[in-house]
C-alpha cells in the first residue's frame, strides 16, 4: 500500500512524485516496504520507487527523463545530484 | 454561452478593442510610455479596454520584427494604432503604417524628430488617442462563435506539479475547444525535446509528422549550441531535474487532438484545429536565445492571432500581456495559497483529490467568460508585459498546413 502523497504516473516508472511537501523523518510507505525521509522534500520533487543503477534510464510518465549518474537507493530523492539530461545540462543556482 | 466580438475588415473578430501605442525603436520608448500612462485610468471613467504599449527596441532592420509588428498592430483585439518613431531608426514605419491603414483601423505615426521633441510628440500622441478612445469604447459587439476563437498556451515558472495538474488540465480544455471548431496553438519547441516522436504520431499527414519532428530537432540543435536548455534555475528548485522531464510535462498542454499544422510567428491558423508554433529561428544559430522569457512566446502566439493565452505556472508567474488577455492556471496548490490574487484557476487541487476533468471544464468556462469580456486576473491587476527581439525565419514549407 503506497502513501497517498506519492504519485505514480505510469506503472513502469522508476520514480514517484511527491504530491505534498514532506518533513524530514517522515515515514513513507512505498509499494514495497517503507522509507524514512532523511531531509524535507518539496511538492513536485521525486523519490526512487526502487533501486536504480548508475547509467540506468530514469522513467517518468513511462518516458525517459534522463540517466542516473550514480546508484540511487529506493526512497532516495532523485534530482540533479544523481541524474542528468540526455540533451543539455541542467542549470541550477547554488542556494536553490 | 453566446460570445460577442468586435468585427474587423479581414473577417476576424476581437474579444477586446484596445488602442495600441507602438514604439519603433528603444529611443522612442519613453515617449510612447508617457502617452500610454496618460490614459492608464481612462477605462475606469469611460469604459472600454484602454491603451496598451508594445514596441521593438532594435535600430537595425529585421524582417521577423517587421512582420511581428504588422501582425500585432492588425490583431483582432486592436481597434486603433499610434506609431511612435524617433525618426532616424531603420524600422520601416511607412510599411507598418500602410499595413494598419489597409486593415481599416485608424492609425497615426508621430515622429519625435519631426514634431520637435519629447513634449510635442507626447502631446500629438495624446491628441490622437483622445480622438479615438471614445469610439473604441462605444463600439458595438456582434455575435461571435466559439469556432472563431484562437487560443494559445504557454507554461512558465514550471515545476514538478505543472505536468501533473495545470498542463494536462489545459490540454483537456484544448480538446473541448478544438472539438468546437476553435483554433488552439501550443508552442516552445525547445520544451518538446524528447516528445517529438509521440507528438509526430498525432500529425494529420506523414509529411506534417516530418515537419513536427524537424522543428524539435532544430530546437535541440539550437539549444545544444547555446549550451543551455529552455530551463531556468527555478524549474530545478521546483523538482524538475532535466529538460526532457520539463518537456514531458509541457507537452501535456497540447491535449490529445490530432495536430492540424505547424505555424511560425505571424502565421494565422487557416481554420480550426490544433497547431504547433515553431518558435526557434531557422538557419545558423544567431541573435541569442530563441525566446529570452515567457512574454516573447506570448507575443508570438498573439502574432498568430491568439485572442487569449493560457499561462500554466507552478512557481507562480504574475505576468499578463498587452493586447490579449492571459488566463493564469496555477499548477501548484502551495503557490496558489500564497498568490491566489494573481491566479484565475487553481489546478493544483487535483493533488488534493479534485478530478482533472473538473479543472479542464473550469478552464474552458473561464475561456468563454474572458472572451465575452470578463477580466482575467492579470488584466485586473494591470499587467501588460510585452517584448520583441531579433529572429530569422524562412517561410512555411508546403507540408506544414495540409488541406483539411
Amino acid at each position: 500500500m503506497r502513501d497517498p502523497r506519492l504519485i505514480r504516473l505510469a506503472p513502469e516508472d522508476a520514480v514517484l512524485v511527491v504530491g505534498a511537501s514532506l518533513a524530514a523523518g517522515e515515514t513513507l510507505a512505498l509499494d514495497e516496504g517503507e522509507t524514512a525521509l532523511p531531509a524535507p522534500l518539496t511538492l513536485g520533487h521525486k523519490i526512487a520507487a526502487r533501486d536504480i543503477a548508475a547509467g540506468e534510464r530514469v522513467l517518468k510518465y513511462g518516458m525517459p527523463i534522463g540517466v542516473a549518474t550514480r546508484d540511487i537507493a529506493r526512497g532516495e530523492h532523485v534530482h540533479v545530484h544523481n541524474m542528468r539530461s540526455d540533451w543539455t545540462p541542467t542549470f541550477t543556482l547554488e542556494d536553490a | 454561452m453566446t460570445l460577442t466580438g468586435h468585427p474587423r475588415a479581414d473577417g476576424r473578430k476581437g474579444i477586446r478593442n484596445v488602442a495600441v501605442v507602438a514604439y519603433l525603436v528603444e529611443c522612442a520608448h519613453h515617449v510612447a510610455r508617457e502617452i500610454t500612462t496618460e490614459f492608464r485610468r481612462w477605462p475606469d471613467a469611460h469604459g472600454g479596454d484602454g491603451v496598451h504599449l508594445i514596441g521593438f527596441p532594435g535600430c537595425y532592420p529585421n524582417e521577423y520584427a517587421q512582420r511581428m509588428m504588422e501582425a500585432l498592430c492588425t490583431h483582432p483585439n486592436v481597434g486603433a494604432v499610434l506609431l511612435v518613431s524617433l525618426g532616424c531608426e531603420s524600422f520601416d514605419k511607412s510599411r507598418l503604417h500602410r499595413a494598419v491603414e489597409a486593415s481599416g483601423r485608424p492609425v497615426e505615426t508621430v515622429v519625435i524628430q519631426g514634431v520637435g521633441g519629447t513634449a510635442r510628440a507626447i502631446a500629438a500622441g495624446c491628441a490622437f488617442l483622445e480622438g479615438e478612445l471614445p469610439g473604441l469604447a462605444a463600439a458595438q459587439r456582434v455575435p461571435m462563435d466559439v469556432s472563431e476563437l484562437v487560443v494559445g498556451t504557454v507554461c512558465g515558472g514550471s515545476d514538478g506539479t505543472s505536468g501533473i495538474t495545470g498542463n494536462p488540465a489545459a490540454g483537456l480544455a484544448f480538446d473541448r475547444l478544438v472539438a468546437e471548431g476553435a483554433a488552439c496553438i501550443f508552442e516552445e519547441t525547445g520544451e518538446l525535446i524528447g516528445c517529438e516522436h509521440v507528438m509526430a504520431d498525432r500529425a494529420a499527414t506523414p509529411e506534417l509528422a516530418d515537419e513536427l519532428r524537424g522543428a524539435v530537432e532544430k530546437a535541440a540543435r539550437y539549444y545544444a549550441t547555446l549550451g543551455y536548455g529552455s530551463f531556468a534555475a527555478g524549474n530545478a528548485e521546483g523538482g524538475l531535474s532535466t529538460i526532457e522531464e520539463k518537456s514531458l510535462g509541457a507537452y501535456a498542454k497540447s491535449g490529445a487532438s490530432a495536430i492540424s499544422g505547424l505555424l511560425k510567428p505571424g502565421d494565422a491558423p487557416p481554420r480550426g484545429g490544433l497547431y504547433l508554433l515553431d518558435v526557434v529561428p531557422d538557419g545558423e544559430v544567431r541573435w541569442g536565445f530563441p525566446n529570452i522569457n515567457d512574454n516573447a512566446e506570448i507575443a508570438e502566439l498573439m502574432a498568430c492571432g491568439a485572442h487569449l493565452t493560457y499561462f500554466v505556472t507552478g512557481r507562480g508567474s504574475v505576468v499578463g500581456s498587452a493586447i490579449s488577455p492571459v488566463l493564469k492556471i496555477c499548477a501548484n496548490p502551495e503557490t496558489y495559497a500564497r498568490m491566489q490574487d494573481d491566479m484565475d484557476v487553481d489546478a493544483g487541487r487535483v493533488l488534493r483529490g479534485a478530478p482533472l476533468a473538473e479543472v479542464g471544464d473550469e478552464i474552458h468556462a473561464k475561456t468563454l467568460a474572458a472572451a465575452a469580456g470578463g477580466r482575467t486576473r492579470s488584466e485586473a491587476l494591470g499587467h501588460q508585459e510585452f517584448i520583441l527581439t531579433y529572429k530569422t525565419f524562412e517561410p512555411l514549407g508546403p507540408a506544414c498546413l495540409p488541406a483539411a
